[in-house]
């Protein structure tokens, strides 16, 4: 629906060559790095599954054991939820929430920059920690004493800490910036009342990701100082207490979980009304449950440690929390389904992966409801039941929905269509995939396996459950294989897009595929929560199409001079400095200090950087 | 009459687990709807109630959810259905809906956590207390020592005081009930009574380091007669032998690095950093769980334990293949 009017003083910057990517500022840009990033460690994080799998395929199997296996669980559980979900969902962000807001930007650019950057470097110095002296091992909760001195001497705690501390700042940074951005830069007339419910999802988020973060940061660094300072706040022979990590820790923890399924739950809610072409069922529930389960979030920590020996009346408390979390969960729940009920379904790729979505996300709210019962959870809690729960949450809840955003804007990133016959196959594979990896877990949780065991015995009744699990990993693996040959595919071969391929109704669709630097040349109105599909229907019960409708800008063109930041090296260069420090703090002091430098130069140079100059023409960097 | 049906439903339940297993290795299982306490019962028993609910929300929601794709899947992608924007009575109808069953859910929650919770008065105390990798058990009436095999009374109500010596373990014998974790500066309490004989398996269910996986433990629950009997045999220092064989071995283990970190009561061999051996033959295993009690066994052990337990602190010693099979003689003598 974009005006492709001659354009005027436009500015325009190479997205190509390896210069624009390091030193860009641009929302769609950055998007795509977090997308391209958190893709590279899906793959990571997915090998890592497809070893400890292959480790449990059959009892006292010996080709992942002891401490080694412990660095994969490790490893495997801080990546997806660090480097893959949440940098997904912020890079989707990133790229989708301002063109749903008809903003040329975010609201600082540098900063959306910076955020980007600790993501990558931090997840690269996670990494590492595997090939200088071991990674981490004690579990993505890392509790102590297990992750305290003496039980794991080596650094990899301390990689543990610093990169968690990475990850932290990238999201502080990113959460900023979305709550001023959904705040401040919304087009005329798009009201709170009117905003997508991506956008709603993300603004949550944005705000859990602000109280819950500081808590883990100070366990760390708390962590981070009985390791290495001699101080005592978790060694119980010290007069500390390691039940303080399990609440510092959980503080954070729970809400994170909402961090990781509120921005999914946000884009099925974009996909079904498109795809059932009707409007989202109940907005005023659905975006005020998102609101709901966020308050929520922050009060049932506890259900993490209802067997740590906290008092009855304490874990009924938290217990009675967090079953009040399944009502809005629920309500979501009952309104996607009465947004496809008398809808003209297309089931094309993005609606199946959404359909997927509550398919089995609705396994990991029941399976929740388990582990809020107190009595039920003294037996299962710490099994497998727990690993078959958390992934039909973040597996078969966050992970699907992302695939399905992927499907769904693809399009827009790209200019171009995936191939949807290759999507059905891939939607297929993880589905079943989904089913046949975590329902064997539920069932062996049940039948006594505790969870993170590298072996366990013949003869307990866990074998077949394994197998069928392990089978399952593969099968989703080759789901994966499918998307990848899916994405390179269609990237260089896709049919073209057009700038609204689904017949959307968000103002993503009101512009070009894939939008220029500025976003939109005209700034549209809004008027209601469909703002595209009201520049297409007319606004009755049946509504028809109306042609040759153009966007009412909110502004005429020719009046703005469109201003946007120079690119800037400065988001990168602090970002070295702190990964420089990080490295300084597990192996010698001394070394934080070069960090500490390269930090400064940064900060200087950011603080002084022009951002108000005229526009450096194409290619030249700043 | 409603705990003999919901027996007949988790029976159900238990046979549809059962029938998904491949034939033979079915006997043992460590399911919690295999319940042999009053504990572990009741939370069988709410599990089943729970699992009956769910899966009547689960079919409800999946096939309204199903049906709406199927039913309403549309040909012309040109098509605009009639644009409905939501309905006020739905809305407080299904946010009633889940908000009753959840208030019965906390109810039944409470209850059996009330009802569950307290140990009865005249329970026997056991210290439990967690090392990595094994599980050392102190009769606090009965003055006795034992570790990584749990004698039990049948029917008698047993409070275990559950401490660590290092990191967090957790204690659980699913047959038996829920699961405590052990936390140093805590003193936890977890009750059990076993109601029928036989030997339940267990296993710490808390990531504790390389050798997780492997600190099982195995409760042997027995009539009051064995059971006082085993305390008794417990009791006694270990035999001395008059045998040469027997004596070369003790000598052996007595002259060896072992003394430092097991107990041998009746020998100098007083080390507390590793089980007890007083009465090591007595038991059914070895390496908390891991090995069966054979003299082979127990050899591949001494000669070189980190390769059969990742992490273990007891470390590979460097004896020659005789003194191994002089000590192991030895130690298998130890009933
Ligand atoms: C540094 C301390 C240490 C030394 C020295 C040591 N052990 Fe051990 N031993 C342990 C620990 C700890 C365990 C428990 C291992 C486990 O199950 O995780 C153990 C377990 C055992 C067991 C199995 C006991 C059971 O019931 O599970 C036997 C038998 C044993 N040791 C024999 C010996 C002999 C014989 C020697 C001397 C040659 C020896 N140990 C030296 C620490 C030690
Ligand atoms: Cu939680
Ligand atoms: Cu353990």
């Amino acid at each position: 629906m974009a005006t492709h009017t001659a354009s005027l003083s436009q500015p325009q910057y190479s997205t190509g060559g390896l210069s624009a990517w390091l030193t860009t500022v641009d929302h769609k840009m950055i998007g795509i790095l977090y997308l391209l990033g958190a893709g590279f460690f899906l793959l990571v994080g997915g090998l890592e599954a497809l070893l400890i799998r292959t480790q449990l395929i059959r009892p006292e199997n010996t080709f992942l054991v002891g401490e080694t296996y412990n660095q994969v669980l490790t490893m495997h559980g801080t990546t997806m939820v660090f480097l893959v979900i949440m940098p997904m969902l912020a890079g989707m962000g990133n790229y989708i929430v301002p063109l749903m807001l008809g903003a040329r930007d975010m609201a600082f650019p540098r900063l959306n920059a910076f955020g980007v950057w600790m993501f990558l470097l931090g997840g690269i110095f996670l990494n590492l920690s595997f090939i200088l002296g071991g990674a981490p091992a004690a579990g993505w909760f890392s509790y102590t004493p297990l992750s305290n001195t003496p039980f794991s001497p080596g650094t990899g705690i301390d990689f543990w800490i610093f990169g968690i501390n990475m990850f932290g700042i990238s999201s502080i940074s990113a959460s900023v910036n979305f709550v001023v951005t959904i705040l401040n830069m919304r087009a005329p007339g798009l009201t709170l009342n009117r905003l997508p419910i991506f956008v709603w999802t993300t603004l949550t988020t944005a705000f859990l990701l602000l109280f819950a973060l500081p808590s883990i940061a100070i366990a760390t660094i708390l962590l981070y100082l009985d390791r290495n300072l001699g101080m005592n706040f978790y060694r119980a022979s010290g007069g500390g207490d390691p039940l303080i990590w399990q609440h510092l820790f959980w503080f954070f923890g729970h809400p994170e979980v909402y961090v990781m399924i509120l921005p999914a739950m946000g884009i099925v809610s974009e996909i079904l009304p498109v795809f059932s072409r009707k409007p989202l069922f109940g907005y005023t529930a659905v975006a005020y449950s998102s609101v709901a389960i966020g308050f929520l979030g922050f009060t049932v920590w506890a259900h993490h440690m209802f067997a740590v020996g906290l008092p009855p009346l304490i874990n009924a408390a938290f217990a009675f929390s967090s079953m009040l979390i399944a009502i809005p969960t629920a309500i979501k729940i009952f309104n996607w389904t009465a947004t496809l009920w008398g809808g003209n379904i297309q089931l094309r790729p993005p609606l199946l992966y959404a359909v997927g979505f509550i398919a089995l996300f609705i396994i990991g709210g029941l399976t929740g409801i388990y582990l809020a019962v107190v009595p039920i959870d003294y037996q299962i809690t710490d099994t497998y039941f727990v690993v078959g729960h958390l992934h039909y949450v973040l597996f078969g809840g966050s992970l699907i929905a992302i695939f399905g955003g992927i499907h769904y804007w693809f399009p827009k990133m790209t200019g171009r269509m995936m191939d949807e016959r290759l999507g059905h196959w891939q939607f297929w594979l993880l589905f079943l995939g989904a089913l046949l990896a975590f329902i064997p877990m539920l069932i062996v949780g049940v039948e006594g396996m505790p969870r993170r065991v590298y072996t366990y015995g013949a003869g307990l009744g866990w074998d077949i459950y394994n197998l069928l699990s392990t089978l399952g990993a593969y099968m989703i693996a080759v789901s994966v294989l499918v998307f990848l040959y899916n994405f390179f595919f269609s990237l260089f071969r896709g049919k073209p897009a057009g700038d609204d391929p689904w017949d959307g109704h968000t103002l993503e669709w009101a512009t070009t595929s894939p939008p220029a630097v500025y976003n939109f040349e005209v700034v549209p109105v809004v008027k209601s929560r469909r703002p595209v599909w009201d520049m297409k229907y007319s606004s009755d019960h049946h509504p028809r199409r109306l042609d040759g409708v153009q966007p009412e800008a909110a502004h005429n063109l020719q009046d703005v001079h469109i201003h946007l930041p120079p690119p800037s090296w400065w988001p990168l260069v602090l970002s070295v400095g702190i990964m420089i420090m990080a490295f300084g703090f597990v192996f010698n002091w001394i070394i934080i200090l070069v960090g500490l430098v390269v930090f400064l130069w940064g900060v200087s140079g950011w603080i002084q950087q022009d951002v108000n100059a005229p526009q450096a023409p194409a290619g030249h960097g700043g | 009459m409603l705990s003999k049906k919901l027996r007949y439903l988790r029976y159900g339940l238990g046979m549809i687990f059962a029938s998904l297993l491949l034939a033979g290795c079915s006997s043992e299982r460590p399911s919690i709807l295999l319940p042999v306490s009053p504990k572990a019962n009741a939370e069988a028993n709410l599990f089943l109630i729970i699992f009956w609910i769910s899966v009547a929300v689960f079919v409800i929601v999946e096939a309204a959810l199903f049906y709406s794709v199927i039913r309403f899947r549309g040909k012309n992608a040109e098509d605009v259905p009639p644009q409905i924007h939501g309905s006020v009575p739905l809305e407080i109808a299904w946010t009633t809906a889940p908000a009753l069953v959840l208030v019965v859910v906390f109810v039944l929650t409470w209850q059996t956590l009330q009802a569950t919770a307290a140990p009865p008065l005249d329970s026997m105390p056991v210290l439990v207390t967690g090392n990595q990798f094994w599980w050392k058990f102190d009769y606090l009436d009965q003055q006795v020592s034992t570790a990584n095999e749990l004698h039990l009374p049948v029917g008698r109500p047993v409070r275990l005081l559950l401490e660590t010596k290092d990191v967090i373990h957790s204690f659980w014998v699913p047959q038996l009930g829920g699961k405590m974790d052990l936390i140093a500066g805590h003193q936890n309490v977890l009750w059990l009574q076993a109601d029928k004989a036989g030997e339940y398996h267990g296993q710490c269910a808390e990531l504790c380091g390389a050798s997780h996986a492997n600190m099982r433990t195995k409760v042997i629950a027995e009539s009051q007669v064995n059971f006082d009997a085993w305390i008794q045999s417990q009791k006694t220092p270990s035999t001395t032998p008059t045998n040469p064989a027997l004596v070369k071995g003790r000598d052996l283990f007595l002259g060896n690095a072992c003394i430092g970190c097991h107990m041998i009561r009746g020998t100098t061999a007083a080390g507390a950093v590793g089980p007890d051996l007083t009465h090591v033959a007595s038991r059914s295993t070895i390496a908390a769980g891991l090995l069966e009690n054979t003299s082979a066994n127990m050899a591949r052990w001494i000669d070189n334990p980190p390769a059969i337990k990742p992490g273990v602190l007891m470390p590979k010693l460097n004896l020659s293949q005789d003194d191994i099979t002089s000590i192991v003689a030895y130690l298998q003598s130890l009933k």
